[in-house]
């Protein structure tokens, strides 16, 4: 798209109801999706782009492979692992995505409830960033569940509320819908329906609420769910008090950097999408962001080291899997504090995304520690998840960015969707159509 | 006059979300201290009988009708490795070389817990504690999130993976259907040659496992294997050496798995219940000065 608009530089990119031109006639649905390019247009310039055949070649073989997994059974693509019950669609899909997806809930509540308006420009991609997040963590959990369909029973069949996971599914299922609502505002000025907007504007206090209190909860129950594994998880990952802290506080700094980084990738790569007010406030808002993030990344520290002390644990750090523990700590909190420690301080962006980029992967590190590589350390084997699980994760993950790239170059996430000539289409003429009255009555 | 709407709608949100979820809580923290159901029944296994004849295996293979195992019964070069239970196989017996000249056999199996990980674990209550001991599981409502597999400090529960269609968690039940429901034991317990198994109620067995070590305190080590383990299983061990040397976690903990949870559990009402004030009220703390949070709403229509 990005070649395309060098190439043509005339053309009009859909960043309101109404195109500029043509008597303001409003976009159809199809324009929008198009881009308001043809469809010879669009597919041209979706070739021309090297990471779309990437793409393509990833979905030739993943798109398969996800299909026999349903066919032939989950033994197809994850084998018979008995003992590791769990692993990478959780490990990595589940697990590791909604940590890096708590940027919803915390933009959402930065501007309606603290007030900070000036985050406003980066808002809406917090959010999406987290809707997304969540919707693919459920389509991982799909991938692993044995009966997929039988996801609803939690909720209407069989209740075993005495369960982490129990809490979990109901608070992913109502979270997600949470985050339906807060994107749709961006969905209703795209398609036009002023009125679901107003009404979902209303209820914005309360939905950022809920996102708060349902956050605290379900992002440290993943963490408590590995508390039902005491024996089997290394102990230097393991503690049955701090457990849902640490995975509750690791989530606060992977949300904020995900958006630090998905805002890096945006405006690098999809420059025509975004507006003035977002480039010129982004680096402003990467440096805010990158404030929490290392206050959340120094409570997580000393919370780790907390859980070390609290259970007298020092000795492990002597062994293999304290070399390990302590590369996890390095790299993904020590490092990555510096890096975006001395970014705020020297108000170096460059640096900033640095660090954001070895939070991120600091924390789905942890994720995978935890629920995979240290599993049944005892046992004295790592399980290594098979090459059909890593293509099926793989092919997901691709989806999940495809499927990212897709809302970001229509919806207003990136620029403010304008409304030069009024959504009221019925009640305000548009301008051309108050020149043609003006010229028919002064006949 | 809209904050105060907007404020009530809030707490409104919270609170049905609250009342939905706080029901997450009430059930875990009442589970205290189970000490069993009184006339639960269990297993007295004295490992220094077993001579590693299989007898059980196939007994159980018969009374579940299990499928064809990979390796014959007969076949006695399975103790190369230690094995574990799978689908096709809901109990196995490992070789243990415990001295330079001493074997021990073990048989492996679902231990039934009194309070079970795998029943706390589960968000669709597929398992359930019967007044005879046995925990059995409910097919019917089975997602296959395999948690019960996480969970089960045993390592007990394996899952039908191979199945596109009608995965499900396979274990051990205790013959629940078909023997121990009537006061009958267990398949694999009455074809014992050896009688390396006794079946009767949990109490009676307590009793009779510890005047076993205390009327030969040579032979056994001075422990009963399950009285304490994870809050007390059903199936209980008796042992001539430490049982880290059979394959058995000696150091596990005596609290149930539950307990481990319950940090966590009891910390959710707290949330539920104090977030939504706490938030609203920050929100009209931070926002006083700054004429409400609709000033959002001028970028809009500008």
């Amino acid at each position: 798209m990005k070649q395309f608009l060098t190439r043509n530089p005339g053309t009009q990119i859909i960043d309101s109801l109404r195109k500029d031109n043509d008597k303001g006639r409003p976009w159809t649905l199809m324009e929008k999706i198009f881009l308001g390019l043809n469809p010879q247009q669009y597919l041209s310039q979706a070739m021309s782009n090297p990471l779309n055949w990437i793409f393509a070649a990833i979905l030739l073989v993943g798109v398969p492979f996800i299909i026999a997994r349903f066919i032939f059974g989950l033994s197809w693509a994850v084998g018979d692992p008995y003992d590791n019950a769990w692993g990478l669609f959780l490990g990595f899909g589940l697990f590791g995505m909604v940590p890096l997806s708590s940027s919803g809930f915390q933009l959402g509540s930065a501007v309606e409830v603290f007030g900070r308006h000036d985050f406003e420009p980066i808002e809406r991609l917090g959010i999406l960033n987290g809707i997304l997040g969540y919707f693919f963590a459920v389509i991982f959990l799909m991938c692993d569940l044995g009966q997929p369909w039988r996801l609803i029973y939690p909720m209407f069949v069989s209740w075993g509320p005495e369960a982490v996971l129990f809490l979990v599914a109901w608070h992913v299922a109502t979270y997600l819908s949470v985050q339906a609502a807060e994107t749709s505002t961006a969905f209703f000025e795209w398609m036009g329906w002023p009125a679901g907007k107003t009404f979902v504007k209303k209820m914005a206090l309360g939905l950022a609420v809920s996102g708060i209190i349902l956050s605290t909860l379900h992002q440290g129950a993943l963490g408590a769910l590995s508390t039902y594994a005491p024996g089997k998880i290394h102990p230097l990952w393991y503690s049955s008090s701090f457990q849902w802290l640490y995975f509750f506080v690791s989530s606060l700094p992977g949300g904020l950097c995900m958006v630090i980084v998905v805002s890096t990738i945006a405006v690098k790569t999809m420059g025509w999408r975004c507006d003035g007010t977002f480039k010129n406030s982004l680096s402003k808002l990467q440096i805010a962001l990158a404030k929490g993030a290392s206050m959340g990344l120094v409570t997580y520290l000393v919370i780790r080291l907390i859980g070390v002390a609290h259970d007298n644990k020092w000795a492990y750090l002597g062994t293999g899997w304290g070399a390990w523990w302590m590369f996890e700590i390095g790299f993904g909190v020590i490092l990555s504090l510096l890096l975006l420690t001395a970014g705020i301080r020297n108000n170096s962006v460059t640096l900033v995304r640095m660090g954001a980029w070895t939070t991120i992967i600091g924390v789905v590190l942890n994720r995978l520690n935890v629920y995979m590589f240290t599993f049944n350390w005892q046992k004295g084997h790592v399980h290594i998840p098979p090459f059909r699980e890593i293509m099926i994760a793989v092919t997901v993950y691709t989806i999940y960015i495809i499927t990212y790239r897709a809302i970001l170059y229509r919806w207003p996430i990136l620029f403010k969707w304008k409304t030069r000539y009024s959504e009221y289409a019925v009640l305000e003429p548009t301008p051309v159509a108050i020149a043609e009255a003006e010229a028919a009555g002064s006949k | 006059m809209i904050e105060r709407r907007d404020f009530l709608k809030g707490c409104l949100a919270c609170g049905v979300t609250a009342a939905t979820v706080s029901v997450a809580s009430g059930k875990a923290m009442a589970a205290g201290s189970f000490e069993g159901y009184p006339d639960a029944m269990g297993v007295l296994v004295d490992l220094t009988r077993c001579v590693g004849c299989r007898s059980c295996e196939v007994a159980c293979n018969n009374e579940q009708k299990l499928p064809e195992p990979d390796e014959a019964f007969d076949d006695m070069s399975v103790f190369k490795d230690k094995r574990r239970t799978t689908e096709k196989a809901y109990t196995v017996v490992n070789k243990y070389q415990v001295a330079t000249e001493e074997t021990l056999f073990r048989k492996i199996q679902c231990n039934h817990c009194t309070e079970p990980a795998c029943l706390s674990s589960c968000f669709v209550n597929a398992y359930t504690k019967t007044k005879e001991g046995a925990v059995i599981y409910d097919a019917s409502v089975c997602v296959g999130c395999r948690n019960c597999m996480i969970a089960c400090p045993f390592n007990i529960p394996a899952y039908s993976y191979s199945s596109p269609i009608n995965p499900l968690v396979k274990k051990c039940i205790f013959c629940y259907d078909t023997r121990v429901k009537d006061g009958k034991p267990p398949a694999c317990v009455e074809i014992c040659p050896q009688q390396v198994m006794t079946f009767g109620r949990r109490a009676d067995l307590i009793k009779l496992g510890h005047d076993r070590i205390q009327a030969n305190p040579a032979k056994y080590v001075d422990k009963l294997y399950g009285e304490k383990a994870v809050g007390g299983t059903s199936w209980m061990y008796l042992s001539s050496v430490d049982f880290d040397k059979v394959g058995m976690d000696g150091h596990i903990q005596n609290e149930p798995i539950i307990s481990n949870v319950k940090d966590f559990l009891g910390f959710v009402p707290m949330v539920l219940t104090i977030w939504p004030a706490l938030f609203t009220g920050v929100h009209l703390l931070a926002t006083r000065n700054k004429g409400g949070h609709h000033d959002h709403e001028e970028g809009d229509h500008q």
